[in-house]
């Protein structure tokens, strides 16, 4: 990077965690962030558009209620009753809307002028894995009682005997610590690092347009690439939804079986 | 530019759960592709093996931020 003049006579700086600390709207509210407002835009939204397509239901659907209701279809049959199975009915109106807010919000991501992505503050999605950590425990222990339940998540059945020295540690470390701590830390990972992905590619070919002329050539491949890498970053944002809302519902169903 | 040898650690230490990913849809494909109908059995297992695998990734990540 020194070996090139660049007109403002400055390196280049790329972007890092910092990009992510957005200032307040109003004054030195810290409470009045843009992840914030775009939360409760996604609510507003998600709320209007889904009491819309379904306030006046036809038996030949309208466009928006076939929106709607492809939605909704597509979280009540694959994710919730090819995994949880017949108790799944219960569990749907979760899952739909974790799905949906998920969705809704990875998607500001890519979405001009809001273009963040609010589940890259690690703080959102550690609320919506302890909602679906203490939804699987409950369903679990309601299930098949306190006792029972931890034993089974302890004492695996059909395991030999000294096996249970290696396996409890593991097992007991994966339903309370890895499983919550994982499902929020992916959707995290994923959408901070696409964030900082498109930054580089943006911020990157902003900044080889200040160059010389022979940089100015590579700036439009540079902004090429950006678009061609939020059209990828689409894919993972509903990819991302897909798999929380899957995890959560294998979860459920691992709780509701009886040898999970 | 600065940077930290942590992100370059981080890197080594994806390539397992990358692999195994890798191998675990590799598996599930194959398994579908051979026996279409299995796909509702074998998607919960390959699911949770992939959340497991990844796991060892988030925590290198999450490691590769703190240290």
């Amino acid at each position: 990077m020194r070996g090139f003049a660049f007109a403002d006579g400055e390196g280049f700086v790329p972007p890092s965690t910092a990009d992510f600390n957005l200032p307040p709207v109003f004054g030195h509210n810290e409470y009045t962030t843009k992840p914030i407002f775009l939360v409760l835009l996604s609510v507003v939204l998600i709320s209007s558009f889904f009491i819309v397509a379904s306030r006046k239901a036809l038996v030949v659907p309208t466009k928006l209620q076939f929106a709607g209701e492809s939605v909704y279809g597509f979280v009540r049959n694959s994710i919730g009753e090819e995994i949880i199975g017949h108790e799944f009915m219960r569990f749907v109106p979760f899952l739909f809307t974790l799905f949906t807010f998920i969705l809704t919000n990875n998607v500001f991501g890519i979405i001009p002028l809001l273009q963040f992505p609010a589940m890259s503050h690690v703080s959102f999605p550690y609320v919506l894995a302890i909602f679906s950590f203490v939804i699987f425990h409950w369903v679990g222990i309601k299930k098949q009682g306190l006792g029972k339940y931890l034993k089974g998540i302890a004492f695996m059945p059909g395991v030999p005997k000294f096996v249970y020295i290696l396996l409890t540690p593991i097992e007991i470390a994966t339903f309370f610590l890895v499983r919550p701590l994982t499902l929020s830390l992916r959707l995290f990972a994923n959408m901070f690092a696409g964030h900082l992905l498109l930054l580089v590619f943006i911020m990157g070919g902003d900044h080889l347009l200040k160059g010389v002329i022979g940089l100015k050539i590579i700036a439009p491949f540079a902004f090429a690439f950006g678009i061609g890498m939020t059209f990828f970053e689409f894919m993972v944002q509903c990819l991302q939804a897909y798999i929380f809302t899957l995890l959560t519902a294998l979860f459920i169903a691992g709780a509701l079986s009886d040898e999970h | 530019m600065k940077g930290t040898l942590n992100l370059v650690g981080y890197g080594l230490s994806a390539i397992g759960p990358a692999i195994a990913t890798g191998m675990i849809f590799a598996a599930y494909i194959s398994g579908v592709a051979r026996q279409p109908e299995a796909r509702s059995v074998l998607q919960p297992i390959a699911f949770l093996g992939f959340a497991l695998a990844e796991a060892l990734a988030l925590f290198g990540l999450v490691l590769a931020f703190v240290l």
